[in-house]
């Protein structure tokens, strides 16, 4: 297995090599000079050639490039002009707030997704499909801020029990020693409860947001995958045996259902991880989508190159992880030498 | 790995997640809150520096508070009970004593000033600062020469406690120009250790770093989330401020600011939206305040080099067609200024900034245009997308006027990362656009907007010799004190622009804040910035 990973691994260098190049030359194209944007107001020309050159904007692109992977090849991401500080220190401190947001919402979504997805299945026509069906569409078309927004109005500006929409955690709370970034862990090794719960009330909100919106496709793969699965010849099988009703769903049909519903669940995760943006910004969440965002604004290269880099290694690591995923849940699939 | 073990593993993470309970937020820690000012902003500080490469406005606000300047301005009362910096009046903040002379200010620093790591500030440590803010280039350079403040011989230690500027020449700006942000005191002894073969100014260090003598110094930044400051106990520039400790969060949703606002979470909300502002307001459950921008104006810029807006009747035409109540009523919900509608286009007073004589008159408009010998126009309207909130509106207004006077207009929204180059560039035909000046003067607005220097803001590239002889003249007159031809100048300058209207001017906006109903002494700067030592939280 180990081999097969190492083979997988090599076939990736060439994807970032070009996702290297391609987002270099993305950034120098785009419209928009950072030296005058840097240059701030009451810039003379002298001023935004000054920044230039400091910024060594001045030299040819090709020398540009060759000192940015020099950069790289030595884990230097460069330094990001808006916030003043490296972009790999902003990456490592952002990834992680992204990805416990993220992922929980993906746990969210997934405990009323997927039983929900089973049962419409199973009960095909009845008013469970078709609530599953009313839910993932409504959780589809409504706009990620909207939602946010929504849930906000409701119980932070109405009702009062969520707490104000202010990033990780409440302004009187400190964070908790930095482990893994994720608060929810980090506040329980070091016994902290009470930051434990602050941030997990920071994080339901949100989380329900992205939860929301990710529903859609879960639930419908999962009925869809259901419904073909029981409809095979195994189920049919089974329940002629006489056995439960209990046991081919679960035993037999839905663990044969799972392989398409984690697939989807890994394009929802990678997908969510980049696109949260607008949650992020709806709920002051220090993420690193709304960091990208913010650079872009700014033409601030380095962290966009550094986020898109972060992205494709996030990206092709979460499939190959599917991958040998696959071979756990399904003895069948197996990863060809 | 088994998969039935991965599988039951699954299940039992699903459900210990299912079981956690709804969020029960313990009671605010009281004690704290009260010593405690939470300011919440759409953005937080890229830089702690003013001096830094690119610091943005945000960013000012730290070097406000964390540094102290020579002099400052005194504060003011205006008429509706709001608190204003006060631009006629100096007084000394790091300095005991000014002393102008013919060609040379000196100023003796108060004795007992120490920086936030407990050194002493000396003269030398003020020299190593303007020297600093004369070389790094960039904004603070070009701020630091709008006082006539440009080689580093200008500064002079006399002794460890005296301290003198040199002038090149007579400049009224000069004076002023010191209680700006930019000539902060940096503790020099502190910055040389930092100083690289790079960075021969330790911009690296002050980046994230206050080194200061100020009344707060940052503790805790993360940038793009918050900013925590502690109170420098030792400050000596000013009255002990209140305020022991102030967090800074970064809440990009203008619409959650608001509820956090309303809902009593945070204390200030700073730079509202118009709109919300006015809302605010009628609810009436916060404490609104809202000043004009002192030397500020939105208005419509035509590009005078090429056609068809090199034609004269042609502006005067559009400046008829203006919608201007509706701007005022619909785009920024009457906060703000009308300038328009005034008696004359021959200004009698120097009042800055004030209304042009130009009202909505279709039938005037069509006249002039029929006059230019223009036919029917096809021309873009550009706007920063980074101000949508305000110029959308107006750019939209104006289009749907101006296409009753045959000029067919195409929105141009412009991302705000591309507005300066832009600008730059001096091609745009019309555009919707702000300026304001930090020197609150006349003659500082049309040196940067209609000069021949031709500078950046001066997005018409109108020059005349004519309008450049009444700008000079109003700056050596003001410089020497010469009031009379001062205000001829000025009269001659602003009637001229207003004849001419390179710039149709709009309106003078407003900057909007909402505190809390226990929160006072917030005062109005130049800057429109916060400064934190005069508020107090009861």
């Amino acid at each position: 297995m180990l081999a097969t990973i190492g083979k997988r691994l090599v076939t990736v260098i060439p994807t970032l090599i070009g996702v290297i190049i391609v987002t270099f030359l993305l950034t120098r194209v785009l419209p928009g000079d950072p030296a005058v944007y840097f240059a701030g107001p009451a810039a003379t020309p002298q001023s935004i050639a000054d920044i230039r050159k400091q910024l060594g904007f001045d030299r040819p692109l090709p020398e540009q490039f060759l000192r940015y992977v020099n950069d790289l090849a030595h884990g230097n991401f460069g330094n990001s002009l808006s916030t003043g500080r490296p972009v790999s220190t902003e990456i490592t401190s952002r990834l992680p707030a992204s990805a416990e947001l993220t992922l929980t919402g993906l746990l969210l979504s997934m405990l009323i997704a997927v039983p929900l997805g089973v049962l419409a299945a199973v009960r095909q026509g009845s008013w469970i499909d078709h609530l599953c069906r009313i839910v993932a569409t409504v959780g589809v078309s409504l706009p990620v801020f909207f939602t946010g927004l929504l849930l906000v109005y409701i119980f932070y500006f109405r009702l009062g029990w969520a707490p104000a929409p202010i990033g990780r955690l409440d302004v009187f709370y400190t964070a908790p020693a930095q482990y893994t970034g994720f608060y929810l862990i980090d506040s329980l090794l070091t016994g902290d409860f009470e930051a434990f719960r602050a941030a997990l009330s920071q994080l339901l909100l949100p989380a329900l947001t992205l939860g929301i919106f990710s529903l859609a496709p879960i639930a419908r793969m999962t009925r869809a995958s259901m419904l073909a699965v029981l409809a095979s010849d195994f189920v049919r099988t089974a329940r002629a045996s006489g056995l439960k009703t209990s046991t081919v769903i679960i035993t037999y049909a839905f663990r044969n259902a799972m392989l398409p519903v984690v697939t989807t669940l890994g394009m929802v995760f990678s997908f969510l991880l980049g696109a949260n943006v607008l949650v992020e910004k709806v709920f002051a969440w220090p993420g690193i989508g709304s960091y990208a965002v913010e650079a872009l604004i700014a033409s601030d290269f380095a962290p966009v190159q550094g986020f898109v880099l972060t992205m494709a290694i996030l990206y092709v690591a979460l499939n190959m992880a599917i991958d040998v995923l696959y071979g756990i849940i399904d003895p069948r699939v197996r990863l060809e030498g | 790995m088994k998969r039935r073990e991965f599988l039951r593993s699954m299940t039992a993470l699903a459900a210990s997640t299912a079981i956690t309970a709804p969020a029960i937020f313990s009671a605010a820690k009281a004690a704290s809150r009260k010593e405690t000012l939470l300011l919440v902003t759409e953005n937080g500080p890229n830089n702690l520096d003013i001096h830094g490469i690119g610091t943005n406005r945000p960013g000012y606000e730290t070097s406000w508070n964390c540094y102290d300047r020579l002099i400052t301005h005194e504060k003011k009362t205006l008429s509706d009970g709001s608190i204003s910096y006060d631009r006629d009046k100096l007084k000394g903040e790091l300095a005991d004593d000014m002393n102008i002379g013919d060609m040379s200010v000196t100023f003796k620093l108060k004795k007992n000033a120490k920086f936030h790591d407990g050194t002493p500030v000396t003269a030398n440590d003020v020299k190593w600062s303007f020297d600093r803010a004369v070389s790094v280039g960039g904004f603070p350079t070009v701020q630091m020469k709008a006082g006539s403040l440009v080689k580093k011989e200008q500064f002079v230690v006399v002794d460890d406690a005296t301290f003198r500027v040199d002038f090149i020449k007579k400049d009224r700006l000069t004076v002023p120009d010191l209680a700006v942000i930019v000539p902060g005191i940096y503790n020099s002894g502190l910055l040389k250790k930092h100083v690289t073969e790079k960075d021969s100014w330790a911009l690296e260090y002050t980046k994230v770093n206050t080194a200061g003598s100020g009344a707060y110094k940052v503790v805790s930044w993360k940038p793009g989330v918050e900013t925590i400051y502690e109170r420098f106990d030792d400050w000596v520039g000013g009255e002990k401020p209140e305020i022991q400790r102030v967090i800074w969060r970064t809440i990009p949703s203008a619409g959650n600011r608001r509820a956090l606002m309303e809902r009593g979470d945070a204390d200030i909300s700073f730079d509202l939206p118009a709109k919300d502002f006015s809302e605010m307001k009628k609810e009436g459950k916060l404490k609104m305040i809202s000043n004009p921008i002192g030397n500020g104006m939105y208005s419509l810029e035509l590009n005078v080099v090429h056609p068809p807006f090199n034609n004269e009747k042609i502006r005067q035409a559009i400046a008829y067609a203006i919608p201007y109540d509706k701007i005022i009523s619909a785009a920024i919900f009457g906060v703000g200024n009308p300038l328009f509608g005034g008696s004359s286009n021959d200004v009698s007073t120097i009042a800055w900034p004030q209304p042009t004589a130009y009202k909505t008159d279709m039938a005037k408009a069509k006249a002039l245009m029929a006059e230019s010998g223009a036919g029917a126009i096809d021309t873009t309207i550009s706007f920063d997308l980074g101000d949508a909130v305000n110029s959308e509106p107006i750019a939209e207004l104006i289009q749907e006027s101006l296409a009753q006077i045959d000029i067919k207009t195409t929105i141009n929204k412009v991302p705000g990362s591309n507005w300066r180059s832009e600008m730059a560039k001096k091609t745009m035909p019309m555009m919707v656009n702000f300026f304001s000046g930090w020197l609150d003067y006349p003659e500082y607005f049309f040196f940067w907007c209609y000069s021949g220097q031709n500078a950046i803001f001066n997005t018409p590239s109108y020059v005349s010799a004519e309008m450049d002889a009444f700008i000079d003249g109003a700056r050596a007159a003001a410089a020497v004190g010469d009031k009379e031809s001062y205000s001829t100048d000025v009269k001659g300058f602003i009637s001229k622009a207003w004849h001419e209207v390179p710039r149709v001017p709009l309106f003078q906006p407003f900057l909007n804040v909402a505190t809390q109903k226990n929160i006072s002494g917030y005062c109005y700067w130049f800057h429109r910035q916060v400064d934190y030592r005069s508020i107090v939280k009861a």
